[in-house]
């Protein structure tokens, strides 16, 4: 089954970011950092299709929850 | 409702944190340890007898981990193994210990350095590890064919890149490799500890001083046109130069000697120079030497349906967060082939490690040029004669005797 996920959209909070670099590594595609203080740079807020389950796995692994996803099937894994 | 004993009950029944190894596989947690860890959170006996928590379930450890009502101050925190010279309790960070300090102080320092550790800054390295990691094997292979693995390979290959990063001269290692021995050592008193401590000190601040008036293109000079004072860049310099120098050695040598025990594994690895990256992360989960990880609460907090309360140590098992059965099935098996994403051996939370980028662009070209330049590498020693590091804070192997079968030169 095949879930509506084009709505999948990130929001990051620079503040909470700890700049360990989980996202850039796990999604460089969708996740940079900055070079000054090496905090998160969302590149891609609504992802492409194919980038989007690196997204979701970015997001769970970050360690300061710095990233959060919305999406109608926020729930569905 | 939350399971909480009474405190007398607690008391009477609470286990020590086991350490003992030797009884087992070298590259498992002690026995006793894994025995604990059939509930993710539960009472432990401190040094000092007090009665506060391990945490060995994945999900508790990274919820204690990610949370700021846990503090990292170690004044606030019992210890769970006795330390000679510690007996009134753990002194506060020093100026620029940026692992001992909670926020705001803690976010100031980090944001210092974060942009010097990301994961692109830490690519573009890659090549200089390349070229690193080539002359120490050209020096091991020259002298060969034995060596200590530990002292030919894994120490000096870190070091060398640390000290490029940071501006420290490799030349002057003798005045603080041995210091940063010492403040790892946790059979060394606290005297010889502070005393190594200071001279780490003493001999980076003269390094901020030299840099301050010339600078040089390096990460220490750079941070000296911050508003950070002398003793502040040698308390951060001090931190940098021992974590570079001690942990990704141990995970170098310690991961030879699990890959070396684990045939089908190294040939997988062999077969694939591809799999390193992955290979690197199973590594990380299965092998953990960053621990434990201690943490003060400092309020009530509930964890895996336990309260926590106010004061109370807890100690966040790494090693066992990182074989949980419900997150890594089969957790005692090291499988390259598996995604060990989501463990926990860089910690999680504001403090997760600073340098876990730069020490996996380490590993990741170091393990797989180790095994193409010595295809035939295998232990000069029978297994269980391999000397561990079980009384250190980074786990690993003191020495790793190895050996090689040399090329014929053609004459
Ligand atoms: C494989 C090698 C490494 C392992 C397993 C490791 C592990 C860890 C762990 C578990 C922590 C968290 C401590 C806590 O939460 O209390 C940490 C923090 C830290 N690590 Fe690493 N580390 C490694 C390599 C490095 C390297 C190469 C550097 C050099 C720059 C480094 C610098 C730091 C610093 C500065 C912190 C403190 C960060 C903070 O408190 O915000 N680490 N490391
Ligand atoms: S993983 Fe989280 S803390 Fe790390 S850089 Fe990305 S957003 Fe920041």
């Amino acid at each position: 089954m095949s879930a509506p996920q084009d709505s999948l959209r990130l929001h990051v909070d620079r503040d909470r970011c700890a700049g360990a670099g989980m996202c850039a590594l796990t999604a460089p595609e969708v996740f940079d950092q900055d070079d000054e203080e090496g905090l998160v740079l969302l590149r891609q807020p609504t992802p492409r299709p194919e980038h989007q389950a690196a997204a979701r796995l970015a997001a769970g692994l970050c360690p300061a929850g710095a990233i959060t996803v919305n999406s109608p099937d926020a729930t569905a894994s | 409702m939350p399971y909480e004993p009474t405190a007398a009950e607690a008391a009477e029944s609470a286990p020590t944190l086991p350490t003992d190894r030797r009884s087992g596989c070298p590259f498992d947690p002690p026995a006793e340890l894994t025995a604990l860890a059939d509930r993710p959170l539960r009472r432990l006996r401190y040094a000092d007898g007090h009665v506060g928590w391990l945490a060995t379930g994945h999900a508790a450890a990274r919820a204690v981990l990610a949370d700021p009502r846990f503090s990292s101050r170690y004044e606030l925190m019992h210890s769970p193994i006795p330390m000679a010279g510690l007996e009134e309790g753990l002194p506060p960070a020093q100026t620029g210990d940026i692992i001992g300090l909670d926020a705001p102080e803690h976010t100031r320092y980090r944001r210092l350095l974060t942009g010097r550790f990301t994961v692109r800054r830490m690519r573009q390295l890659t090549e200089r590890v390349q070229e690193l990691t080539a002359e120490c094997l050209d020096a091991m292979e020259q002298a060969g064919p034995t060596a200590d693995l530990v002292t030919a390979f894994a120490q000096p290959v870190p070091a060398l890149m640390i000290c490029e990063l940071l501006g420290v001269p490799y030349a002057e290692r003798e005045r603080f490799q041995s210091r940063v021995a010492t403040l790892f050592d946790q059979t060394a008193d606290e005297q010889a500890k502070g005393e190594a401590y200071t001279g780490l000190l003493l001999y980076v601040r003269e390094l901020v001083v030299a840099k301050r008036a010339e600078p040089t293109d390096d990460l220490l000079s750079d941070l000296t046109t911050t508003d950070l004072t002398d003793e502040e860049l040698a308390g951060i310099g001090g931190v940098l130069l021992a974590a570079g120098l001690d942990t990704t050695a141990n995970m170098l040598a310690l991961g030879t000697y699990a890959l070396l025990s684990n045939p089908d594994q190294l040939d997988a690895l062999r077969a694939d120079p591809g799999l390193a990256g992955q290979a690197v992360e199973e590594l990380l989960r299965y092998l953990s030497v960053a621990d434990p990880i201690p943490r003060a609460a400092l309020e009530d907090v509930e964890v895996a349906g336990v309260l926590v309360k106010a004061g109370e140590t807890v100690t966040v098992s790494v090693q066992a967060a990182d074989r949980d059965p419900d997150k890594f099935p089969d957790p005692d098996r090291l499988d390259l082939h598996r995604s060990a994403t989501g463990h926990l051996a860089f910690g999680h939370g504001a403090h997760q490690c600073l340098g876990q980028q730069l020490a996996r662009v380490e590993m990741t070209v170091a393990f797989p040029a180790l095994f193409a330049r010595f295809p035939t590498l295998r232990l000069a020693v029978p297994p269980e004669e391999v000397p561990l590091r079980d009384r250190a804070n980074i786990y690993g192997v003191i020495s790793l005797p190895v050996t090689w079968e040399q090329e014929e030169v053609a004459p």
